[in-house]
């Protein structure tokens, strides 16, 4: 009897408590930078696309939301010839982020992508491409890969050495 | 004024007064519930949330009155109106304040159980004319928790009546001009507000509901109006048990400086929302124990309460 009294009183002191709901659409949480929400293309340093088409996003998705073609331009660069994320069927679990090996796609914390309609949530890559580098800052994937494109010859990459003359014996 | 016009407001004006409470105490428990529990409640349609009942209005009317073919339909359809008219009734006799009053019965109180009685009809046969599992429990239950908790919550008020020396609810609270009958009468008064806790089908003794394990209990099948008609029912019988607790022992309409209607209002107001802080805190009783409580605690608490107020009046009479 006693005790019910007691949590009566105790229930009567949350009139004085802080409320825990954050109101929404006034008022908005900061959401950490590793959220993941909305997903997007980033670009490198120099302005081009990071995605060099190598489908392991696609593969690593465990919806299979995402679909890409390859293509090659003059200078022997991959890019995606088209990319689309459905993203009605998207469950931001961030795999395709950690299976990018040029750090391309990657999650933002953006969360307020709804719609009236379903074919909005297809989002076409017009619309995953972001002017910027996204979270990390610097990297450009043909620059530190020993991949020969137009412009840049084996050996020539960052921390990289010329290639060795397999038929000399000089070191 | 005209004392026939003047009936014939009160009338109204307690009718009309009922429905508004009922639909805004829908809104009350919300708002109170979140605050105890450190949220906002609704807040959003217009000012404070007040809107919310129109909303909810606009909602429950548009809703499709589905009626089960498998029910008992005339049944069906009369078992919520059993209950709002039952509790409504039993308004008639409450008195709000010295010149508001529907109708001054010498047996204001036996109206009152009488009606309060009535009103498990309503939950017994929604229960049964809704024709299914759920329903026929949660009435079931209904019938078993009304029936055994009206016996002492009868009891708990004849301690009032004897020191009162009547039935009627105007002269109760005029006998209690000295000293409410809330302090020699506590138990009466605890007893009372459980049993009436009871009566409402609130939590703690909410079982003919329980939404966890009976969907919804006796109103299952219910929809639209209908199931708005249980709700408005329940929200006027939480009011009533509290205009009546405030009636027998907290001193009525009576107290200093505020106008009487006011401080009715404001006691009633005032269990109301302890009625909804113990919805905040208090989990479901189950079966056993609810009926262990009725039965072998409350009636010998009420029968004691009962012989000992007996034994003091006559003690003070000298016989």
């Amino acid at each position: 009897m006693f005790s019910i009294l007691q949590s009566l009183w105790g229930v009567f002191q949350h009139t004085w408590r802080r409320r825990v709901t954050v109101q929404y659409p006034d008022r908005k949480r900061t959401l950490p930078p590793r959220w993941r929400g909305r997903i997007i293309l980033s670009r490198d340093p120099d302005g081009a696309e990071r995605c060099v088409a190598c489908q392991l996003c696609a593969v690593a998705c465990p919806v299979g939301c995402i679909a890409l073609e390859a293509a090659e331009d003059e200078h022997g660069r991959r890019y995606p010839e088209f990319f689309r994320i459905n993203f009605s069927r998207c469950i931001f679990c961030g795999y395709c982020e950690e299976a990018c090996p040029t750090c391309a796609i990657q999650l933002t914390p953006d969360n307020e992508m709804g719609e009236y309609h379903r074919a909005g949530l297809v989002y076409e890559k017009n619309d995953l491409l972001i002017a910027g580098q996204g979270k990390h800052h610097g990297y450009n994937f043909y620059r530190v890969a020993g991949l020969q494109i137009g412009g840049k010859d084996k050996g020539a990459a960052e921390n990289e050495r010329p290639p060795s003359d397999v038929r000399s014996l000089m070191p | 004024m005209n004392p026939t016009l003047h009936q014939v407001l009160v009338v109204f004006g307690v009718l009309f007064g009922l429905f508004g409470v009922g639909a805004l105490l829908t809104w009350a428990e919300r708002r109170l519930l979140a605050l105890w529990q450190d949220r906002y409640g609704p807040n959003r349609v217009g000012p404070f949330g007040l809107l919310q009942v129109v909303a909810d209005m606009i909602k429950i009317f548009s809703k499709e009155d589905w009626i089960p073919p498998f029910a008992d339909k005339p049944v069906f359809v009369l078992a919520p109106l059993v209950i709002m008219v039952a509790t409504l009734l039993s308004f008639a006799v409450v008195p709000f304040a010295p010149n508001i009053e529907i109708a001054n019965l010498n047996i204001g109180l036996l109206f009152f159980l009488a009606m309060s009685s009535l009103s498990v009809y309503g939950v017994a046969l929604a229960g049964w004319a809704s024709n299914s599992k759920y329903a026929l429990l949660g009435s079931l239950r209904a019938v078993g928790q009304m029936l055994s908790y009206e016996v002492f919550m009868g009891l708990a008020l004849m301690g009032v009546v004897a020191q009162a020396g009547s039935f009627g609810l105007r002269d109760i609270v005029l006998a209690q001009r000295g000293l409410w009958f809330g302090v020699p009468q506590f138990i009466g008064l605890g007893i009372f507000f459980i049993a009436g806790l009871a009566e409402t089908r609130r939590i703690p003794f909410d079982l003919p509901e329980a939404e966890s394990e009976l969907v919804a209990g006796f109103h299952t099948e219910y929809s639209g109006m209908k199931f708005a008609m249980f709700f408005l029912g329940e929200y006027i019988a939480i009011t009533l048990i509290a205009a009546l607790t405030v009636t027998l022992f907290l001193g009525g309409w009576l107290g200093p400086w505020l106008p009487p209607l006011v401080w009715f209002l404001l006691k009633t107001f005032c269990l109301v929302g302890l009625f909804i802080l113990i919805r905040a805190t208090l989990p479901r009783l189950r079966y056993d124990q609810l009926l262990e409580l009725g039965w072998k605690r409350m009636l010998p608490l009420a029968l004691l309460n009962l012989i000992v107020t007996g034994a003091v009046i006559l003690w003070r009479k000298g016989v």
